[in-house]
């Protein structure tokens, strides 16, 4: 099966009201060119799955700014003013999760668990409307998985089955994301043949993806 | 006031022992490791996911893959390592971190803290502190004594919660107060300054401790 494909290919399967999963912390490990398709596609009513927001002119900011996104599911927003201001306006919907949750959330959809149960969040907001379990005398919340339609995620190297290695702190949330999704698209900044990235040095396996694009490779972040 | 933030960073710092893993929040408590000791060796850990920070990356050390949790280009020691969020956290919450240091709009006497929410005002996220203050082993709030003027060593807590009991220490420019079963417990107290400046700088009422120390 060819997993390496055009942007355009890419193009075809974004549709308006979907949810997607978008890899990266602060932009560092984000697919930028997945999110420039998602840009030019000009798809709406989106929700996105993301670790926080970017900023406005780098990352999930983009979307945000360009209104394409409906609700946002995340942990941190303040270094994008743009989904503050669109949240106060009643634009977009924002939830606020912790991040350490957030991620297990994921972990727990990609590997089929029917939630977590989490001490963080006991005694604050987060913990409304959830619910409590108590096991040997410590109260846990309840938190249910998320999933997503696509996964978008950032690889340094990929081989062409679609085994996936990444560079430094670009992991951070890219291969728990890419076992959540009914689609998983990898933006590689570099390709390889298989065989190239050694078995033992694979982070993602191939089996969580579907999709391959040869992305450019960006500056700063 | 950049002073002030040095004396409270060199303070933190006294509170790190040699092979402790720490994690330090955004802003002042980032500073902390300007000041730790050349003696002992701390890990550095950053929740974006890897253990072993160094310092933040002159212009010609800059790896475009390499960030702190703040997003700034940060280098890495020699064996430090990287992973995904998920372990990241589970170093977090499954109280592998030894102390997190994190700045605070509020804390009160019962070690409640507030640092991620301004309701109606500002309302950037709570990111990993919640997780970080719910995990870490010893949890540090570094901070101005108060805000403007305003007490922001309470009785209660007006904010919402980062987390309900779990601050234990809390180190201002003005002095180091523990959080501990019956109140907040004033240990040591900054140079030229009386018991009683700290008293009407606060909120909460302080237990004054026999061996009350100058601040270093």
């Amino acid at each position: 099966m060819e997993k390496v494909i055009s942007m355009e290919r890419v193009y075809e399967q974004l549709k308006d009201g979907m949810t997607l999963m978008i890899g990266g912390f602060l932009t560092n490990g984000t697919p930028e060119g997945l999110i420039d398709c998602l840009i030019k596609r000009n798809v709406k009513d989106l929700t996105i799955i993301c670790n926080d927001t970017g900023f406005p002119d780098r990352g999930i900011g983009k979307l945000i700014v360009n209104k394409q996104v409906k609700k946002v599911i995340t942990s941190h927003i303040g270094t994008n003013p743009e989904t503050g201001r669109q949240m106060n306006e009643g634009e977009l919907e924002v939830l606020l999760v912790p991040q350490g949750t957030l991620v297990e959330q994921i972990r727990a959809a990609g590997a089929g668990l029917g939630g977590i149960l989490t001490p963080t969040g006991i005694g604050t907001i987060v913990e409304e409307g959830k619910q409590k379990i108590e096991v040997k005398g410590k109260t846990y919340l309840l938190e249910l998985p998320i999933k997503a339609d696509i996964a978008l995620i950032k690889g340094s190297i990929v081989d062409t089955k679609g085994n996936v290695w990444y560079n430094k702190s670009t992991r951070n949330f890219n291969p728990i994301m890419a076992t959540a999704a009914d689609i998983v698209i990898v933006e590689a900044e570099k390709i390889v043949e298989a065989g190239e990235i050694e078995g033992s040095n694979v982070v993602t396996p191939s089996v969580f993806v579907n999709y391959i694009v040869g992305g450019e490779v960006i500056g700063r972040f | 006031m950049e002073d002030f933030r040095q004396r409270i960073a060199s303070r933190v710092a006294k509170e790190l022992k040699d092979g402790d893993v720490v994690n330090l929040g955004i802003g002042m408590p980032t500073m902390v490791a300007n000041y730790i000791s050349e003696d002992i060796e701390v890990i550095l850990q950053s929740e974006n996911g890897f253990i072993g920070m160094g310092p933040i990356a002159k212009e010609d050390e800059i790896d475009k893959d390499l960030v702190n949790a703040g997003g700034v280009h940060v280098t890495a020691r020699k064996g430090a390592t990287f992973f995904d969020s998920a372990t990241s956290f589970a170093i977090i919450r499954g109280g592998h971190v030894d102390i997190t240091v994190l700045g605070a709009l509020q804390v009160d006497e019962k070690g409640n803290l507030a640092n991620w929410m301004i309701p109606g005002k500002r309302v950037p996220g709570m990111g990993g502190a919640m997780d970080l203050v719910v995990g870490a082993k010893k949890v540090i709030v570094s901070m101005e004594h108060t805000a403007k003027g305003k007490a922001k060593i309470l009785k209660n807590c007006n904010l919402p919660l980062t987390a309900k009991g779990q601050v234990n220490l809390i180190v201002t420019e003005m002095g180091v107060m523990e959080v501990t079963d019956k109140g907040l417990l004033l240990k040591e107290i900054a140079p030229n300054i009386s018991v009683e400046d700290v008293v009407n700088a606060t909120e909460a009422s302080l237990i004054i401790s026999p061996n009350l120390k100058v601040m270093e």
